[in-house]
């Protein structure tokens, strides 16, 4: 790690990376973890440190990860040239679909195919919200939280920014004042750290 | 001047939904959805769902595919100039990215501090559930549209994404080799199409 790594470098390390994500950012760690390793650019015990703050930070969790990590290695200048590089892929792949898609849109083969298609994706946005589902409601509290926000957005077309918002300051003035008088049972964080 | 506006707006529309997005890929897409399907009438929710699936099917993350297939396609569809497209790519891509490079930098130097404050901790005991939430609205926003006429609402199927019965066995299928079997996105997609082609 003396030696200074080029920004160059670090642009063609992660557009490797972006590459071969396919999936989403989960599917970016395993690839993370041997490109990077075997540089000696980071050791293992930091992976899930920065996949835990990738993932609590807004944005997608692979660009996030990019950021830190390229910070790591040149600062600023770093996590531009990783996030750069990680995105530009996958970028000109979808500018040429959006391109070519618009040609083909109507033909009748692609009609059916994407017929199949919809509900299939559906599908598989369902698939991770059970699963977070699952690891993230724990009380009726939680629960009340999830359908709520479910029923509003869905049902009253009220936008996920309020919803955010709205619970973003309830639960860090309901996790400030629990943490003055320690009332327990409230803003419970065990079991949440170190995925 | 109006495609100044709009490459302004879609700017704008990103960046905040860069800004808000906790719980990564699919809850930006719940994101992605209302802006650009909902807020501002840019996007169909057949076409939506069409792109949430080459999104999937395309290496990088499935919310930054998305910014860049919408953004191409507001501006082409509104202007028919594929250079306009691309412009309206990058900048939604972009967009979407500036608040995380501001937060994650600023992260990066408090990282300490933040990772072991309980304050953060139970905000986030918060901000999960709601995630989930919104990530199955995504996913019913494709199924049904609710229109309101005053306080009456009215439920219908987007018929687009679900002409007959066939949709629904695709639908719980697919959920099912995704969830119980497993299987990579990939294949599932790929099987979805190729039923396509089969059945309609």
């Amino acid at each position: 790690m003396e030696k200074k790594v080029s920004l160059w470098q670090i642009f063609t390390v992660f557009a490797k990376i972006g590459a071969f994500t396919i999936g989403g950012g989960y599917a970016m760690i395993p690839l993370i973890q041997a490109e990077m390793s075997r540089r000696g650019w980071i050791s293992d015990e930091e992976l899930p440190d920065i996949v835990a703050l990738s993932q609590s930070a807004p944005g997608v969790m692979a660009v996030n990860i990019s950021i830190f990590a390229g910070h790591k290695l040149r600062g600023f200048k770093g996590s531009v040239a990783a996030t750069l590089g990680s995105i530009t892929p996958s970028f000109l792949i979808i500018l040429a679909i959006a391109m070519f898609f618009t040609a083909f849109k109507d033909n009748p083969w692609v009609v059916r195919a994407f017929k199949g298609i919809r509900p299939v994706v559906i599908a598989l946005i369902a698939v991770p919200m059970v699963n977070m589902a699952k690891k993230s409601c724990k009380s009726w509290l939680h629960w009340l939280l999830a359908v709520g926000s479910l029923v509003l957005v869905a049902f009253l077309n009220v936008s996920p920014i309020y919803i955010i918002l709205c619970v973003l300051v309830i639960g860090f003035t309901v996790s400030y004042y629990g943490m003055k008088k320690e009332i327990p049972g409230q803003a419970r964080n065990d079991g949440e750290e170190g995925r | 001047m109006t495609t100044l506006y709009l490459i302004l707006q879609l700017a704008w529309t990103f960046f905040i939904i860069g800004a808000f997005t906790i719980g990564g890929g699919y809850a930006m897409l719940s994101l992605i959805q209302n802006q650009v399907v909902v807020e501002h009438p840019w996007i169909s929710e057949a076409t939506f769902t069409d792109i949430v699936a080459v999104s999937q099917m395309t290496p990088g993350p499935v919310g930054i595919n998305s910014a860049t297939y919408v953004g191409y396609d507001v501006l082409y569809n509104a202007t028919g100039s594929q250079l306009l497209g691309v412009c309206g790519s990058l900048t939604a891509t972009l967009a979407l990215m500036i608040p995380s490079f501001i937060i994650m930098l600023l992260i990066v130097k408090f990282y300490v501090k933040f990772r072991s404050s309980k304050l953060y901790a139970g905000t986030m005991d918060w901000l999960k559930p709601c995630v989930v939430g919104l990530i199955g609205a995504a996913a019913v926003i494709l199924i049904l549209k609710t229109t309101w006429t005053g306080f009456s609402p009215t439920v219908q199927v987007v018929s687009d994404n679900f002409p007959d019965w066939k949709s629904w066995v695709l639908l719980a299928s697919a959920f099912a080799a995704s969830y119980w079997g497993k299987v990579n996105p990939i294949y599932v997609i790929l099987a979805g199409a190729v039923l396509g082609i089969i059945l309609y």
